[in-house]
């Protein structure tokens, strides 16, 4: 079986970052990413970008290039199109490419698979026409495909940036639907001092709502009892806000309550997590390193928090540098340099996390909105299950089947601890997460079947 | 402050703990159950929910047939279907010598006086299973068992058992058993239980507390490794197992299928942690689709096991203890206790009760693991954990 020194799975501004850092220190080092290109989601296909898509992602599409350009020059093993299905307490990685399993061994290894949306569920939230505005915004930078009606509707940045970048494209969003309760500005405001040293994400924020004024888009604040209408597609969404119940029809509609660390990697490795009040998610336990309670095991990126690209590849490479010192090689005089522009960029996080922090009406959905897509569980039936006494998500999941889908709880897993946590009065810290099983992914039996069947060749090279 | 004294102290929170607490309860006794984490945490919440009398081991027989039957009336003892469906569970032959010995095991059993196992020939395994590859010769079956949701039915015994009084104190370890006088006293993570009798149903922590009762025996934590695939058309109505390589197999209502079969993982009992090992679990995958070619195109979505306890050979300790009058045991199922568990709780809350039952348990002693030298009972040495 193969090893590295470092395998990084990952291919976006963490694992390419971190890849380059690592090479540089002599590192012996493999990437695997599921994407056919490097880039991840904030630089999806950034080497293949027309000058049009260029536009859209503005100043930060040099940032991006210049991040795969050193990538790809570092020497790092690639494979991309992998899908990382299992890795064991000895960090062997079994993934997919190519219609097969493959194996390899890793010294270190670093989970840079990033963030995912936060669940949303609510009223028709699995109707066909509606998204989410990470997915819309991805069909956007790929393929340069906008809906002529979409309407977007939650909280966080991402909103704010969709928006601007698809009136950049020609083609605005038909309206914004935000979920920011107004009691939140007060909450953010506290922090405002503290995220000046991240003045220019704030003013690359209000460029960005003045971009929505200027192109007329409507903008809905402080909307709450949101639903969306429709008998087998979208058709409408309704909400209410000023005290009015609005109601736009659209057979398109984009969902967003900001993204939270992806924890299924960190989870099947059983590394400890810990609920984080501020980001409203669980977040794996990390030394100053980014190293998780599994020796050996490191986060880099918004895996390790929410921190946006910038913070994503300097963790990337703070964690090559302790990988190569651990190895015993000399460390980069810029390591104290990086930290501390690791901390400067964190200075709007606060401010950010208060301002677009879930509000309640999204936490607690109705007891008849669907929660896991794969099963079709309620928030009502996971609502009677703590009622008999299931102490929480693992005992649900058994009971009800919630999460135990293709998804493995990607898609429910932070809603369904949500719920139970607010039914037993409890934080989500105390009632946990699943617990994540392989594959990470689906995985073909026949797959399985033939796993290890190249050792031989491997063998004989 | 919570009352910390009851007629019988049960460790262990799986569904042989719940069911003989239940039991216990039906009879009148007043029960605590002592379980380190959370009810049905282990193998008995996670295992492949197989309801089978197919294939047991002759001495375990009698206890199976008994527990088939409370399995076939669930809902009435415990207000819950349980997911329980009867279906065939059949073993497949796949060559002439393999149907060689399951016709053998059916005549055995016959003579002992037992007729739910049943040969199926070739064209008798097709009608009950239309999917099976072609070079099956034939197998044996046992047409009224079936398959339950295992969390489902221990949650529900637990449920039912607490309706009737039974004080459930989860997230609490037993870590030392000691007598004063009559009674038995359980120092926990919350504080110490007394009470006028004892069961350890600890699974693959069993072992511990027999040590401290002073009769150790050797339990070796297990995982029994298990897969489920996505959803697929239906096409097979029976459980299926296979004579000559480890499988168990069948197709949920929803469509999704369930492969286990005994292969095991990493078990840490000390962690609760539980590690799939692929490059065995592999033969899993490579005998399901030799079995049912039609799994060629099946994705599998997730895999786990629970942790359990096994005894060196392969059958339970179902026993009064042998140093401790007032103590009993029920553990080391080794991967197929699930079908008797509503059995074996019946018979141990009559043990409790009345000291006596007419189960047929001898074979399960504990005793059958004590030195030969010293098989009469305990030696002061290994009764550390016992203060008078």
């Amino acid at each position: 079986m193969n090893s590295y020194d470092v395998v990084i799975v990952g291919a976006g501004p963490a694992g390419m970052a971190c890849a380059a850092e690592a090479r540089q220190a002599g590192l012996s080092t493999l990437v695997l990413d599921e994407q056919p290109r490097p880039g991840g989601q904030i630089f999806r296909d950034i080497e293949v970008s027309d000058p049009g898509r260029r536009a859209l992602l503005g100043k930060d599409y040099a940032e991006g290039a210049r991040i795969a350009e050193a990538f790809r020059a570092s020497g790092a093993d690639y494979v991309s199109g992998a899908v990382v299905w299992n890795i064991d307490s000895a960090k062997r990685i079994d993934y997919s490419a190519g219609g097969r399993s493959h194996s390899v061994e890793a010294k270190s290894l670093v989970a840079a698979t990033g963030a995912i949306e936060r669940p949303t569920p609510m009223p028709g939230w699995t109707l066909p026409g509606v998204t989410t505005v990470g997915a819309a915004q991805i069909l956007l930078k790929t393929s340069g495909i906008v809906f002529e009606d979409l309407v977007l509707v939650g909280s966080g940045p991402l909103l704010w940036l969709a928006a601007s970048q698809m009136i950049t494209a020609g083609v605005p969003p038909k309206a914004i639907v935000e979920t920011v309760p107004k009691s939140r500005y007060r909450a953010a405001a506290r922090h405002v001092l503290r995220a000046l040293p991240g003045w220019r994400y704030l003013a690359k924020g209000f460029a960005m709502m003045r971009a929505v004024k200027r192109a007329g888009v409507p903008v809905h604040r402080d909307a709450e009892d949101i639903a969306i209408e429709g008998d087998s597609a979208a058709t409408a969404v309704t909400f209410t806000s000023g005290s009015k119940r609005h109601r736009i029809e659209t057979a398109h509609v984009a969902l967003h309550q900001g993204v939270v660390p992806n924890q299924q990697m960190t989870r099947v490795m059983n590394c400890q997590h810990r609920f984080d009040e501020s980001q409203r998610a669980f977040l794996p336990v990390l030394s100053e390193d980014f190293e998780t309670t599994v020796p050996g095991v490191f986060v880099a990126g918004d895996g390790a928090g929410i921190g946006g690209a910038k913070s994503a590849a300097m963790r990337g490479r703070l964690v090559a540098m302790r990988i190569a010192e651990t190895a015993g090689k000399p460390v980069s005089g810029e390591r104290a340099k990086l930290r501390t522009a690791l901390a400067r960029d964190a200075a709007v996080r606060p401010l950010l996390e208060a301002l677009y922090a879930p509000s309640d009406d999204v936490l607690s959905p109705a007891d008849a909105v669907m929660v896991c897509r794969c099963e079709e569980i309620t928030a009502g039936q996971i609502r009677e299950a703590v009622a008999l006494g299931a102490p929480g998500p693992n005992q649900v999941k058994s009971f009800l089947r919630a999460g135990m889908g293709p998804c493995q709880g990607r898609m429910c897993g932070l809603a369904v601890s949500e719920i139970i946590a607010a039914a037993r009065g409890e934080s989500p810290s105390t009632v946990d997460y699943y617990r994540i099983r392989p594959p990470l992914k689906p995985l073909l039996l026949s797959e399985l079947a033939g796993l290890g069947a190249e050792a031989p060749r491997e063998a004989a090279e | 402050m919570t009352n910390r004294t009851a007629d019988l102290l049960v460790i262990g929170g799986g569904i042989h703990g719940c069911s003989a607490a239940l039991h216990a309860a039906m009879r009148g006794l007043d029960v605590v159950v002592i379980e380190k984490d959370t009810v049905g945490r282990h193998a008995s919440g996670v295992n492949a929910g197989g309801v089978r009398r197919l294939g047991r081991h002759y001495a375990e027989v009698p206890i199976s047939q008994r527990s088939m039957e409370i399995w076939h009336r669930i809902e009435d003892l415990v207000d819950d279907d349980c997911g329980f469906q009867r279906a065939p569970q059949i073993k497949v032959a796949e060559s002439e010598a393999d149907l060689d010995e399951l016709k053998a095991r059916a005549a055995h059993l016959r003579a002992m006086g037992f007729e739910h196992e049943v040969v199926l020939d070739r064209g008798e395994l097709r009608a009950h299973l239309p999917a099976v590859a072609e070079h099956c010769v034939g197998g044996l079956a046992s047409l009224d068992d079936g398959f339950a949701q295992p969390y489902q039915t221990t949650f529900a015994f637990s449920r039912k058992a607490r309706s009737l009084g039974v004080r459930f104190e989860e997230n609490c370890r037993a870590q030392r058993v000691t007598r004063v006088g009559s009674d038995f006293k359980v120092t926990t993570d919350r504080g110490v239980f007394s009470g006028r009798r004892l069961l350890n149903c600890g699974g693959a922590w069993a072992g511990e507390i027999a040590r401290q009762l002073g009769e150790p025996v050797e339990v070796e934590p297990t995982a029994p490794m298990m897969l489920v695939t996505g959803r697929m058309p239906r096409f097979c109505t029976a459980v299926v197992g296979n004579q000559s390589r480890p499988l168990s197999f069948k197709q949920m209502a929803n469509g999704t299928v369930v492969i286990g079969g005994g292969l095991r993982g990493r078990a840490l009992p000390e962690t609760n942690v539980s590690e799939l090992i692929f490059s065995e679990l592999r033969r899993t995958a490579e005998t399901a689709i030799a079995i049912f070619p039609i799994m060629k195109g099946a994705s599998i979505v997730r895999s786990w096991a629970g942790i359990e306890g096994r005894m060196p050979d392969g059958i339970p300790v179902i026993s009064p203890s042998s140093t401790q009058e007032g103590a009993y045991h029920a553990f080391g199922f080794s991967s197929h206790g699930f079908q008797m568990g509503p059995g074996v709780g019946e018979i141990m809350a009559e043990l409790v009760a009345t000291g006596r039952t007419n189960a047929p348990i001898a074979p399960f002693a504990i005793t059958r693991f004590a030195p030969e030298a010293d098989a009469s009972g305990s030696s002061p040495t290994q009764t550390e954990g016992l203060s008078a």
